[in-house]
């Protein structure tokens, strides 16, 4: 193996090795609980058909979204838990805003997604400012502000909605405003989110903010050393209180795909939990934009996988969030195992090209 | 001290052909050093000659590719410090590791609870170590509120906690002024004749031979020789280490002008608690001035530094910056306005270790170019001037990739020195511009500073190092419990001098400010 092939194999082995380790333990679980796992196993592992491919790839925008909005937060250690509610005030505030059709078709969206970015970033900036004023925990505040997020809707919902079967809708935003999905295959009902493009352009945008500009540059640095970075003149207050800004209007378009692709309107039975899945495939991708997506397209895999274990093998479809929960856990701990091989190997190799045939470790005996 | 004597004995530490490699560099090779029981051994070379390396080495911190390690007789081979502690061997790093909201009892006990627990029995160990060899050190204050001298005191006194017999030191006195350093090498040869072993890593050669018994050259990795230290000279040594001359801080014409570059108006500063740290400080640098302040460590001038810089609020009086009034600016603005800052503790404040060099260079020049430009990085011109910064103050490194983590201590202040002096600065704050680097890149940074003092440049001096205060400044002000006591003029006062006003035996002010060089 060139040094440069077994690079990439080194660095393909710790998600491997979680992935081995997850597989592990949710097949002992099944055991555990009676089931089978090979018929799990067989329903999962299986190659998903198109429609099916389309709903992964939906999901993954969103999920994309909330691991960014996450991400924008740990990369400055500030644990925003709040992508949840704000994404859930966002999504209300856009669609009430587009249902009003107060600008004509296409201006109309994009008016609603800059309400959607601003209304999260105002949510999660309550938080910054809480933090930044009073010091109180960013992570107290956020899962409050979730819980104030939920209850508000549900009473704002109520006043502006209107019942629609089981459900209190808003009002339909008009057609002219609807984001024409993307047909992926002609044999597949489902179509891709015109606005699940978002996720690609918020990838970019927070690739090339961090990596290029000083704005990103700061972020990194508070992140790393709070102390150096004050040092260096970065006014740490202020840059809290921005990358949660951010964060919040990251988390404000994580509705968006859904809001202008499918529902085209707010309802009591949107999608929960994706705020906090996103919290895990932020943690899976290590912050990274490409980590990001490939953890946002395991999880929806695994989720759009999951949806028939019911049907086709009695299993209930919840255990494939255990599945979820290992794979994070074991990928934090697979990571700095693979590192600490990783530079006992580096070690190996400069030794054996300085001393020659010596085994270094005979050496020292 | 006799070598005849030896031949007999057995040594306490015996390492052979030590050999230790880092991508891209070679740390140490067929490194072998004696130490005798008993005895003070000092280590010296080069920066990034491998003296730390070694003594990781020896400390079960890193293993070595090649080499064996012989304690008092028994070959051993350590695979963590805890190995090492097994073996009576203790260390103090050239950085300190400290948690820093930790008290200083909690950060002694941390790691050694099975000693004496972790309640009043540790408390009265430390109170007795503490009081034994003078370090003044209350066992309930908080780390994060010690002075670099103090927080050395605390390792000390977590090695001697663990029950070390054989006490590394690296780099001990960088962080002392002289009387400091006195006191120190009471306590180090007190140890000794207590039946300790001590290895001593310094680039201060008069002290090397003030306390060794014997003495050891590193060069680019190996070892170059041993002597006494009766036979040689600083010279002698440097010429071992280097093999070029010993530099000297001599004092040249001064170049001070009129204009008014840095002036603070009667500064006062609270600590958390609302005591004074800084009080009713007033001082003035004009361009082409280099102001020092002398003191012992901990008497405030980390905050008149910090202060200066932007990154402690004045609780009253003013700084101005070339006239403007900076008091309510923060570190960004006034570092926009040409504030170069090099920091006391290059970890905590001057690098970000985990990332490499190049974006080290960028660290507090986000304004200026040649790092950005307007609103991007300018990824080109950090990276060239980076590869600029290395070649012209020869900071050892494999490249500009290398993580700031990689070099070693007088590597990585060399870097920080260099940054600090681009972008032609209009006022340099050094806080121990030269700690831990060798003599002949110290000569080098002494050089670069007075050379741009030339061009205008004004500098704010802290050291506790009285050759370079009294061999670079034009003007000297001792700082004694945050206040401004003695005036001294630098072409004529003497250590014993400065080392009395500092101490607060006189109160110094021999000069009146009227009579200032121009
Ligand atoms: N963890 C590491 N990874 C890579 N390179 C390293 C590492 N530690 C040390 N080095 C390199 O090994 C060499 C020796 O470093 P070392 O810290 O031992 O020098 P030193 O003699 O203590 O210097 P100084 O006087 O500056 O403290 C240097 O070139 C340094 O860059
Ligand atoms: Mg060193």
């Amino acid at each position: 193996m060139t040094p440069w092939m077994s690079k990439i194999a080194l660095s393909l082995a710790a998600p491997l090795l979680a992935f081995v380790a997850a597989g592990l333990a949710t097949t002992l679980v099944l055991l555990g609980a009676g089931d089978n796992p090979a018929d799990f196993w067989r329903t999962i592992l299986s190659w998903p058909e198109n429609r099916n491919l389309v709903n992964i790839l939906n999901y993954s925008a969103i999920l994309y979204l909330s691991g960014l909005a996450a991400a924008i937060g740990f990369r400055m250690n500030l644990f925003n838990i709040g992508v949840e509610g704000q994404y859930r005030v966002a999504t209300f505030a856009a669609a009430v805003f587009a249902s009003q059709a107060l600008l004509p078709g296409a201006l109309n969206t994009l008016a609603a997604v800059v309400v959607a970015m601003a209304t999260g970033a105002l949510w999660a900036g309550i938080a910054g400012l809480l933090r930044v004023t009073r010091g109180v925990s960013e992570v107290i505040s956020t899962i409050m502000l979730n819980a104030i997020a939920v209850a508000l809707v549900a009473y704002l919902l109520r006043k502006v909605g209107s019942r629609e079967g089981q459900a209190i809708v808003t009002d339909p935003i008009p057609e002219s405003s609807w984001v024409p999905n993307i047909p992926l295959f002609s044999d597949s009902v489902t179509t891709f989110f015109g606005l699940g493009l978002l996720a690609v352009v918020a990838g970019v945008a927070f690739s090339v903010v961090l990596n290029r500009t000083r704005f990103g540059f700061n972020l990194r640095a508070t992140g790393q050393a709070e102390a150096a970075a004050v040092a260096s003149g970065v006014d740490v207050k202020k840059m809290v209180l921005y990358s949660m800004l951010l964060s919040g209007a990251v988390a404000g378009l994580i509705g968006m795909p859904q809001l202008f692709g499918a529902s085209h309107q707010y309802g009591s039975t949107i999608q929960t939990g994706i705020g906090f899945t996103g919290i895990a495939v932020a943690l899976l991708g290590r912050n990274n934009p490409w980590g990001i997506a490939a953890g946002a397209l395991i999880f929806a895999y695994l989720t759009e996988q999951a949806n028939p274990l019911g049907i086709l093998a009695g299993i209930s479809p919840d255990i494939i969030a255990v599945t979820q929960g290992v794979v994070v856990l074991s990928v934090v701990i697979a990571y700095e195992v693979v590192r600490r091989y990783r530079v006992k190997l580096e070690q190996q190799e400069v030794a054996q090209a300085l001393f020659g045939e010596r085994e270094p470790q005979e050496a020292s005996r | 001290m006799s070598k005849t004597s030896t031949v007999s004995e057995t040594l306490a530490v015996s390492l052979e052909g030590i050999g230790k490699r880092f991508p891209g560099v070679v740390a140490n090779h067929d490194v072998s050093i004696k130490v005798r029981p008993r005895t003070v051994h000092a280590l010296v070379g080069e920066n990034g000659a491998g003296k730390s390396t070694l003594m990781k080495i020896l400390y079960g911190v890193q293993k070595p590719d090649v080499g064996t390690i012989a304690i008092s007789g028994q070959e051993v081979s350590f695979a963590s410090p805890a190995d090492a502690i097994r073996h009576e061997i203790g260390m103090v790093f050239q950085h300190f590791q400290l948690a820093d909201n930790l008290t200083v009892t909690e950060n002694v006990v941390l790691g050694a609870e099975s000693r004496h627990g972790i309640g009043a029995d540790a408390r009265r160990e430390i109170e007795g170590i503490s009081e034994t060899y003078g370090f003044g050190l209350d066992p309930d204050e908080l780390v994060e509120n010690l002075g670099v001298g103090q927080r050395q005191r605390v390792e000390i006194l977590k090695v001697l906690y663990r029950g070390a017999k054989i006490i590394i030191l690296d780099e001990p006195t960088a962080v002392l002024v002289p009387q400091e350093v006195e006191a120190l090498f009471r306590n180090l040869r007190e140890l000794r004749d207590e039946g300790h072993t001590l290895i001593f890593i310094s680039h201060k050669l008069d002290e090397v031979l003030a306390i060794a018994d014997d003495i050891t050259v590193l060069r680019r990795g190996t070892t170059v020789a041993t002597v006494d230290p009766g036979d040689v000279t600083p010279r002698d040594l440097a010429e071992l280490m280097v093999g070029a001359e010993l530099p000297s801080a001599s004092t040249e014409e001064s170049t001070v002008t009129e204009t008014e570059v840095l002036e603070v108006k009667n500064l006062t500063v609270l600590d958390p608690t609302g005591r004074a740290v800084l009080s009713d400080i007033n001082l003035r640098i004009r361009a082409g001035e280099v102001l020092g302040i002398a003191g012992v460590e901990g008497n405030g001038q980390t905050e008149l530094v910090e202060a200066v810089v932007g990154m402690r609020k004045a609780a009253n009086g003013t700084v101005e910056l070339g006239n403007v009034d900076v008091t309510r600016q923060g570190a960004g603005e006034r570092r926009t306005s040409g504030v170069g800052y090099i920091p006391e503790d290059r970890h905590r404040h001057g690098l970000l270790l985990d990332s490499p060099l190049w974006e080290n260079r960028i660290l507090g020049h986000q304004n200026r170019p040649p790092s950005v430009k307007g609103f991007w990085l300018n990824r080109e011109g950090a990276r060239e001037d980076s590869t600029r910064i290395v070649e012209q103050y020869d900071v050892r490194t494999p490249g500009i990739d290398t993580g700031a983590r990689a070099l070693s201590g007088g590597n990585q202040q060399k870097f920080i020195v260099g940054r600090e002096m681009s972008g032609d600065p209009v006022l340099l704050v050094a806080a121990h511009p030269t700690r831990g680097v060798d003599v002949g890149a110290q000569a080098a940074i002494w050089g670069h500073i007075r050379e741009a003092r030339r061009k205008g440049l004004a500098v704010l001096l802290i050291s506790a190092d009285l050759d370079e205060l009294i061999g670079l400044s034009d003007s000297l002000r001792v700082i004694l419990r945050g206040k401004l006591v003695g005036d001294f003029d630098p072409q004529t006062v003497t250590p014993q001098q400065l080392g009395a006003a500092m101490t607060g035996v006189t109160g110094g002010g021999l000069r009146s400010s009227g009579e200032e060089k121009s």
